[in-house]
């Protein structure tokens, strides 16, 4: 402990950082509550004086009623649910790889971490071309020419092309390219996690396997895993709470229409739920989804660290 | 099963790209280590005596040279597919799993005829534990246990899957003192009644001389001698083994052999024939004095240690190459520190001499 005639050393030291937090982190978090629960709360109107704003529930109610909002938290979700364990498996998978392998183990190392470093905006315009058709079509001759390197790869090998993207597409290929997107875009940091959890993990025990002739699935699942469970669960955690903020991704595929040309919209999740309701001046409506989302967050995170408490050997 | 090495020789090539210097780690080691056998590797660090117990193990490739267990040739073998049991120095044991868990480890990898039901399984992991006195924290994590009882685990999971050969990396060097005396009587134990053929490594002379069938001497990857404990100890073949060997450590001098009489600086100790007028380096055991007024090895008393039973007599001596000559002798001699001088007969099997030149033992015959 600082010594009491010590003590206001400490606090002019902190003193800037604390600032800070308090403008842009503190105020911001309980303007957030105070605006969710006074009714249809908007600061265009709250000129004339916050007064006029009835204490209650009421945005809650409303964001609940919206059709849009049933389909962001489905979105919102799915994309959770499915990409966070595939990444993180992924991750596991090519982090072991990575760290048997002595040559070219940099350049790999670089190459994965490529997605980290690159903008999303950008990555996603790279995924809308390799995705894309390039064609007409509801012209009297349909005219489809694909040039996206996926469709161009599938019919290399004999297969029809799939619309993954444009006008028409299902919604399933437009959750697909989606998950490839976010899975690849989530691995370089979780493989950068748990890389530099397997390089503290001591050799002996992978000596100790050997002399026990143990086969390698075996050491995987036996060893290496229970071993990095404290770094998988903290990529988990992480990995379904920025799931849960996913959003860029999908401006980055399909642009701000949010969806395919004949449904946009279908692809928006909860950030982009509050997005809207932000640009349209709903500033209570947005406040009490962004409360929501945050307790959805919260719930999820303390249901894995339940989960945790029993899995991970620290 | 016994344990051939033949040349056995690894080179561990240099780190620094510049300079192309070579560690030879194990120098052309010969051996055959008998069945049933307990076997200390004893050395300095850096002798090359873990290198040699790895690659036993398989977990290092030999440079050159032949290992065979049996008859088998298991150079090329891996680790896996050599049925050894190792323990680790400091035990390798899995943090995440339970005593009981890390002795069914090794039982739960077996395949084809070799495969056990559930219940063999854990009779034999019972009975490994039994054997290593461990039975009763089966359910325990290793963080729960101390040094020694880890120990024990680490021995019971090395010895549950029945391996040909047991190899121990340093078992003792994690433990306290008492543990330690505890723990090689424990080793010794273990290995008497399960006839498995035993090496084990240690820097620690007295540890391996009081459980080894046989100990190997290493010094910088060669081997310096092979024998029972007491026969090394007895008849050292070099300065670096009688050094290395014994507490207190020898006692050496500068000496020279000059017609027929052994001189320690001017004293003339012992007339011996069959080597020639050199000087030489003479080594004598703790144990090897005679309190004795005609003595003919004068040395300055500085202090005496009383043990009980025996007296340790700290003096000193103008050719002595270690800072003090430290004698054992019994404690009905009075020495009186004070008079400045004691006077020492020296046993003729405790005087070693050594060529100052190569360091190796000179052979002489008492007149």
């Amino acid at each position: 402990m600082v010594e009491s005639k010590q003590q206001w050393k400490a606090w002019i030291y902190l003193a800037p950082a604390i600032a800070l937090l308090l403008v842009f982190t503190v105020w911001p978090i309980i303007n957030t509550v105070r605006m969710a629960f006074l009714e249809d709360y908007s600061i265009a109107l709250a000129s004339g004086g916050e007064a006029s704003f009835r204490f209650g529930v009421g945005n809650f109610v409303k964001v609940a009623e919206y059709q849009d909002f049933v389909t962001c938290l489905k979105n919102t979700v799915l994309l959770c649910v499915i990409t966070v364990p595939i990444s993180t498996l992924l991750a596991l998978l090519v982090a072991v790889a990575l760290n048997n392998i002595k040559p070219l183990r940099k350049t790999l190392q670089t190459i994965f971490f490529l997605p980290y470093v690159t903008n999303s905006i950008a990555i996603g315009m790279v995924f809308a071309a390799m995705f894309n058709i390039v064609g007409s079509l509801g012209t009297r001759r349909p005219l489809i020419q694909t040039v996206g390197i996926v469709n161009n790869v599938i019919e290399f090998f004999g297969g029809s092309y799939v619309n993954w993207i444009n006008n028409g597409s299902g919604y399933w290929a437009n959750m697909f390219v989606l998950i490839i997107y976010i899975v690849w875009n989530a691995l370089p940091f979780k493989i950068l996690i748990l890389l530099g959890g397997l390089q503290s993990v001591n050799k002996q025990y992978y000596e100790a396997a050997k002399v026990d002739s143990t086969p390698r699935w075996r050491v995987l699942w036996r060893i290496t895993v229970p071993l990095l469970s404290p770094m998988i669960a903290y990529v988990v955690i992480t990995g379904f709470i920025g799931g849960f903020k996913e959003y860029t991704s999908i401006v980055g595929i399909f642009g701000e229409s949010l969806g395919p040309a004949h449904a946009p919209g279908r692809l928006n999740t909860m950030v982009g739920f509050i997005y809207d309701a932000l640009a349209q001046h709903h500033q209570g409506r947005a406040s009490a989804a962004a409360l929501i989302l945050f307790g959805i967050i919260l719930l999820v995170t303390l249901v894995n660290l339940q989960v945790s408490k029993k899995r991970v050997h620290y | 099963m016994k344990i051939v090495l033949q040349n056995l020789t690894k080179i561990f090539p240099s780190r620094n790209k510049k300079s192309d210097e070579e560690v030879i780690a194990v120098n052309n080691f010969n051996f055959e280590i008998p069945d049933g056998k307990l076997i200390g590797l004893l050395g300095p660090s850096g002798c090359g005596k873990s290198t040699t117990l790895y690659m036993i193990s398989g977990l290092q490739k030999p440079t050159s040279g032949k290992i065979f267990f049996g008859d088998d040739d298991v150079t090329e073998l891996s680790t896996e597919n050599r049925g050894i049991g190792l323990v680790f120095q400091n035990y390798a044991l899995y943090p995440h799993m339970t005593v009981k868990q890390n002795i069914l480890f090794p039982l739960q990898n077996l395949k084809g005829a070799d495969k056990m039901t559930k219940e063999q399984m854990l009779e034999r992991a019972y009975q490994a534990a039994k054997l290593v006195q461990i039975d009763q924290l089966l359910d325990r994590k290793p963080s729960e246990l101390s040094g020694g009882q880890q120990q024990r685990v680490a021995i019971a999971r090395a010895l549950v899957k029945m391996p040909r050969v047991l190899l121990l990396d340093e078992p003792l060097s994690n433990l306290d003192a008492r543990l330690r005396l505890q723990t090689r009587e424990e080793i010794r134990r273990i290995q008497q009644e399960t006839k498995i053929t035993t090496v084990f490594v240690t820097h620690d002379q007295e540890e391996a001389m009081s459980i080894s069938d046989m100990i190997v001497v290493m010094k910088t990857g060669v081997v310096q001698q092979i024998g029972k404990p007491q026969d090394v100890y007895d008849d050292p073949a070099n300065l670096f083994v009688a050094k290395f060997l014994g507490t207190p450590p020898i006692n050496v001098f500068e000496g020279r052999v000059q017609d027929g009489m052994l001189y320690i600086g001017e004293d003339a100790v012992l007339p011996i024939k069959g080597v020639e007028n050199q000087p030489v380096t003479v080594g004598i055991r703790p144990e090897g004095f005679i309190v004795d007024e005609n003595g003919s090895l004068k040395c300055k008393p500085v202090n005496v240690e009383v043990m009980g039973r025996d007296v340790s007599v700290v003096s000193t001596h103008g050719a002595s190459l270690n800072p003090f000559v430290r004698s054992i002798v019994d404690a009905d001699n009075r020495i009186d520190v004070g008079s400045g001088v004691v006077r020492y007969a020296i046993k003729p099997h405790k005087i070693f001499i050594f060529s100052k030149k190569t360091e190796e033992r000179i052979y002489f015959e008492v007149k």
